[in-house]
């Protein structure tokens, strides 16, 4: 699929892969014996990049940004990040879950600000504090700096969360369905802030969903892992560059990817043979 | 605090003390079955003194004893909150214990350490309120969700930095939870010492004074005492709760 409308992003530099992941294998150790849930991956994501992996539930994607962000160790395989075995949690890497996890007793602002307060930086507290204010005037929440997360809709909670894991300029963004819990209308309205935060404050990403549409409207690279042990099935490239907006998600070439992301789907579910797939 | 949240609650003693007094008055009990609010007065007026000695050694002998058992139940708590094995070798221990009726273990203690009846005191007080305590604070840090972990752990954060960035913020409305009953629970306490094994110090000595002296009107008036303490140490904590977890209530329009 190729379509390419209106002007591309800033130029970014596609000089090396800024995300590679080798090989990974992984299995968890349960009372009935190894469970291996990683079977083989290889993704690798250019700087400036922003792949999408999807898959069948249960397949390990959550296991897959573990791995990326450092937090545990694969049993086989590497994954590098911007030239550099990754062995530990790096100060480059930002996340955002499904659940926003922002921290009651703070205020929002209180709350962007953590990791600047984790990390080393140079900033001043004032210069951190204008930092997150900007953050949160680019995702649409000025004026709910001082507020509770309490306060706040769904939709809203995820705002502060995306600032807080983009607020120390990470190289590299792991969403892991950051919009799975929120209604249609307020994902799509967060699909939109997503290419204004990347447009404004580059980073190479890889989001996790199981939205299919949230994959081509977000990502330049669909990843399609298989079921348990997840393996790279199928590997999409997205050339919707440039502002896209949701009616782009209603054109031929859209729905035409988007069949062809289901039956992977399907066949990495186990449900379709790999026949109707290479029509 | 507006008019309305201290008028509210005063009413509402009033209309006790009433119904109170009406009760005894329709049934036309004399003194020795029950003593009536208007006989408090002239019992409070005439023993004053001794309420205010015997109130002190009650009220710093039960703070004592619960600032201890805070101590205690706080770190026991974190060592079953952290460690599942500590979890699983304590709780047993602790339900045990905790099923133990106190009044048994006063006459026990009492004998362990003669005479000294300040500590006696205080350690029923601390042995009785500190299980509410370990107990929600244990299951406020093993309950604490893997996300929160991982937003510091991804970004290199050390094990004590999580704990007081997240872990112990996020458990203190366990605690005051727990506090409350604790509160009450050390003034049961310090009276069981105080009754059980009388030593001439406290309400409790003042209440088997009464008793002994078939003066009702006193022993009333000393629950009255105990009442009032435990609702002024009850509002302590409220009020510390509302600095340290003032965060965890809603506002009341959701």
């Amino acid at each position: 699929m190729r379509v390419t409308i209106g002007p591309c992003y800033k130029a970014v530099r596609v000089s090396r892969n800024l995300i590679e992941i080798k090989g990974v294998r992984h299995a968890y150790h349960t009372k009935a014996g190894p469970l291996p849930v990683l079977g083989g991956l290889e993704i690798t994501v250019p700087e400036g990049g922003f792949a999408a992996v999807v898959g069948p539930s249960g397949c390990g994607k959550s296991t897959l940004t573990r791995l990326i962000a450092g937090l545990m160790k694969p049993d086989q395989g590497e994954v590098w990040l911007h030239g550099e075995l990754v062995k530990g949690p790096k100060s480059t890497v930002g996340m955002a879950f499904q659940n926003p996890v922002l921290l009651e007793w703070r205020t929002i602002l209180q709350n962007v600000m953590l990791p600047l307060e984790i990390l080393p930086t140079k900033l001043s507290k004032r210069e951190q504090e204008e930092r997150a204010r900007k953050l949160l005037a680019l995702v649409g929440l000025e004026g709910f700096e001082d507020k509770r997360p309490s306060e706040l809709s769904g939709g809203m909670r995820q705002r502060a969360s995306l600032c807080r894991s983009i607020v120390h300029k990470p190289e590299v963004l792991i969403l892991d369905e950051p919009f799975g819990a929120l209604d249609a209308f307020t994902r799509e309205d967060l699909w939109q802030t997503m290419h204004k935060v990347k447009a404004e404050e580059p980073f190479t990403g890889v989001l996790i969903t199981h939205d299919l549409r949230e994959s081509i409207f977000l990502a330049d690279q669909v990843v399609v892992l298989s079921g348990r042990p997840a393996k790279t099935q199928y590997v999409m490239d997205v050339h919707l560059t440039g502002q896209r907006d949701i009616e782009h998600l209603y054109t031929p070439e859209s729905a035409e990817a988007l069949n062809i992301l289901r039956r992977q789907i399907q066949i990495a579910q186990g449900r379709a043979d790999g026949h109707e797939a290479a029509q | 605090m507006t008019l309305r949240n201290i008028m509210v609650p005063v009413l509402a003693i009033v209309v006790f003390g009433l119904l109170w007094e009406l009760l005894v008055w329709a049934n036309g009990w004399p003194n020795y079955v029950m003593a009536s609010p208007s006989d408090l007065p002239p019992a409070y007026a005439r023993y004053w003194e001794l309420f205010i000695v015997m109130g002190w050694q009650t009220l710093w002998r039960t703070v004592v004893g619960l600032l201890l058992a805070i101590a205690f139940g706080v770190f026991l708590g974190m060592i079953m909150g952290f460690s599942r094995t500590m979890r699983d070798a304590l709780y047993p221990l602790l339900v045990g214990f905790n099923a133990i009726p106190k009044a048994t273990v006063v006459p026990i203690v009492a004998l362990l350490f003669v005479g000294d009846h300040n500590f006696n005191t205080i350690l029923i007080a601390f042995m009785i309120s500190f299980f509410p305590i370990a107990v929600s604070v244990s299951i406020g840090l093993s309950t604490l969700e893997p996300e929160y972990r991982d937003i510091l752990a991804s970004l290199g954060a050390s094990k004590t930095k999580i704990f007081w960035k997240i872990a112990l913020p996020k458990t203190l409305p366990e605690f005051f939870g727990a506090l409350k009953v604790a509160v009450t629970l050390a003034f049961i306490g310090t009276n069981l010492m105080e009754i059980v094994s009388p030593h001439g110090r406290g309400l409790g000595a003042l209440f088997d004074s009464g008793k002994t002296n078939s003066d009702y009107p006193l022993m009333f008036a000393v629950l009255i005492a105990l009442a009032l303490m435990g609702i002024v140490l009850y509002y302590v904590v409220v009020f510390l709760e509302k600095i340290f977890a003032g965060w965890a209530e809603r506002s009341p329009s959701y």
